[in-house]
């Protein structure tokens, strides 16, 4: 199970979602940054996209929260809000750590 | 916040003296009942239990507009936009082109929990990015989310989600946004998550229920700040053209009186009102027990005014149209021949089939499509499995809305057994212009039927009891030795 990452070699594209510049917004590029080095070192691609600048693609990845991630690739299609200041349940929700695990992790 | 100006014009003429300004809907009856419908520049919830019309009437609400030319967009959170346009398909708006010409924007917002993992802080503003982006691509003042609780089920923290209802909703008043939002019927709440707390302007609450085996509509306004509104149970339904409120009491009296006589149709009825017949556009009841003619009559009133050319309609609810025409033969009527001129619309229905507001809206609605100069209701006593009450309820807003079309209304009305019953008339007996009594003589005792005015109002009318006949040329009155006979042209 923990071997389900089907293509390791995989590009990976994130798309984060912010709404201004905001202290919550910094946190949360800083946040994935901090996470793709240590996990996705040299295969990821972070696009942010200021919804205030263009609000029109809020709608192609139903966006309501922000900040909103969004793992556009590999597929399927994943989703995070808020400020990804929590490491483990980012793992979770990216794929990168199976879901089990996180309650062992906790404890 | 910076306001527009357009704001604050509109907001200080309210306050001068004149009631909330108020924005129609254009949903039939509605806007009646809250004197001008929804509060302008603010937001209205619409709550109900599953399938009580929330979206319909949401729907309507920006489509009529949109068709008038302002426009309105539509976010859902439940449905996507096809399903939409699927149901508002049936309310004959070409809605592709509204949303072509840019009256009408539709917004799908799907939060799915199961794709979001949730982690740290977050706020709502992707949505507020979203609601804004769609309200100026069509410069929209009109909004309804459909329904905005279904975040709740997408998103865990409910704490984040209420805080920013409250905003959105300051929001959406701080620009003037004329707003409905829609809300699924709680267990001990209006909505299932309150929503009631937070728009404080207009709560409306719709209602389905089945009783007997009959589905019954009820819209209350519960909550109307500012204006005065009724807060009685509004019968509505919904059918192919959308929702319809009916009023229940919308009784003025301001219906102008016209001098106009009409003809009963029979010559010596006629006679018995001065020679000249009813007032045009007076409300006539014809009681009697069974079998004393009052089908008869009412079919002879319905044939003199397609003789004069003008438009009638009869609401049968004992008999099939085809039936009905044929029984009318055997007393001397060609009413088949009206119906093909399409001077004659007999619109027959199973009492039972439906619930009275069902069958007062479906007579409101062929009234207006046909515009008939006459309307028969044979016989109003078909309802009496309602109770009393709503019967006569129903009975006084139909007069009311004929009269109000200067419509010639007559019903006939069954008195059961002996004849001592008169429960309906009592009811609405204050509404009826003319009043006539049938009676059968009694069984083995010469001398068929008798007819008698029990009252004619602002006219003199003949006191005297007609005895009468059914024959094949109609009723003919008799008396002791000699017929006449009883129609013109008919020796």
């Amino acid at each position: 199970m923990s071997k389900k990452r089907s293509n390791p070699s995989d590009e990976w594209i994130l798309r984060l979602y912010v709404a201004g510049q905001s202290p919550r917004s910094a946190a949360a590029l800083r946040n994935l940054e901090a996470i793709c080095e240590e996990h996705l070192a040299g295969r990821y691609r972070i696009e942010v996209i200021d919804l205030l600048k263009q609000p029109q693609l809020a709608r192609g990845d139903q966006i309501v929260a922000v900040p909103t991630l969004v793992r556009h690739l590999p597929p399927p299609m994943k989703k995070i809000i808020g400020d990804l200041s929590n490491e483990e349940s980012v793992l979770v929700g990216l794929d990168l750590r199976p879901r089990g695990r996180r309650a062992g992790a906790r404890a | 916040m910076p306001t527009r100006s357009r704001k604050t014009t509109r907001t200080v003429k309210p306050s001068t003296h004149s009631p909330l300004a108020k924005v129609a809907t254009g949903i039939a009856g509605f806007d009646e009942i809250t004197g001008g419908g929804l509060p302008d520049g603010r937001p209205t919830l619409v709550c109900g239990g599953p399938g009580c019309g929330k979206t319909m009437f949401a729907l309507e609400f920006l489509v009529h507009a949109a068709a008038r030319g302002e426009s309105g967009v539509f976010v859902t959170f439940e449905e996507t936009e096809e399903d939409i346009l699927k149901n508002v398909a049936s309310l004959g708006y070409d809605v592709a082109d509204l949303v072509k010409r840019k009256r009408l924007a539709l917004e799908y917002i799907r939060v799915e929990r199961a794709e979001i993992e949730e982690t740290g802080e977050y706020d709502l503003e992707g949505l507020f990015i979203r609601l804004d982006h769609a309200l100026r691509s069509i410069g929209a003042r009109r909004i309804v989310l459909d329904t905005i609780e279904s975040l709740f089920a997408g998103l865990s923290n409910a704490g984040v989600l209420r805080a920013e209802l409250r905003r959105l909703f300051a929001w959406l008043k701080e620009r003037g946004i004329t707003a409905v939002i829609t809300g699924e019927r709680g267990v001990h709440t209006l909505t299932r998550q309150g929503l009631e707390e937070y728009v404080s302007d207009c709560v409306i609450f719709l209602d389905h229920r089945v009783t007997d085996q009959i589905s019954t509509r009820r819209l209350r306004i519960v909550k109307y700040r500012g204006s005065s509104h009724g807060t009685n149970e509004y019968p509505f339904l919904i059918d192919r053209r959308g929702i319809a409120v009916l009023p229940v009491t919308s009784l003025q009296l301001v219906h102008t009186a016209t001098s106009e006589r009409i003809s009963t149709g029979i010559d010596w009825l006629d006679d018995m009102f001065g020679g000249q017949g009813f007032f045009r556009a007076s409300t006539v009841l014809l009681s009697g027990g069974a079998g004393t003619a009052k089908t008869t009559l009412a079919a002879y009133f319905l044939d003199a005014a397609c003789r004069r050319g003008e438009r009638a309609v009869c609401f049968q609810f004992e008999e099939s149209p085809a039936q009905y025409t044929r029984n009318m033969r055997s007393v001397g009527l060609n009413l088949d021949r009206w119906v093909k001129k399409g001077l004659l619309r007999i619109h027959a229905a199973r009492p039972t089939l439906y619930g009275l507001e069902f069958h007062l809206a479906t007579m409101h609605r062929e009234v207006d499509e046909t515009e008939p100069s006459v309307v028969v209701v044979d016989p109003l006593s078909s309802f009496s499995g309602a109770s009393l009450d709503e019967v006569s309820s129903m009975v006084m807003r139909l007069i009311d809305y004929l009269k109000g079309k200067g419509i010639t209304g007559l019903f006939t009305h069954l008195i059961p057994g002996s004849g001592t019953s008169q429960e309906i008339e009592v009811g609405v007996s204050s509404l009826i212009d003319t009043w006539i009594l049938l009676r059968n003589s009694p069984p083995g005792e010469q001398g068929g039927r008798h007819l008698s005015i029990l009252k004619s109002r602002g006219m003199p009318h003949s006191s005297e009891r007609r005895s009468f006949e059914l024959s094949d040329d109609g009723p003919v009155v008799q008396t002791r030795a000699r017929r006449f006979p009883t129609r013109r042209g008919q020796a």
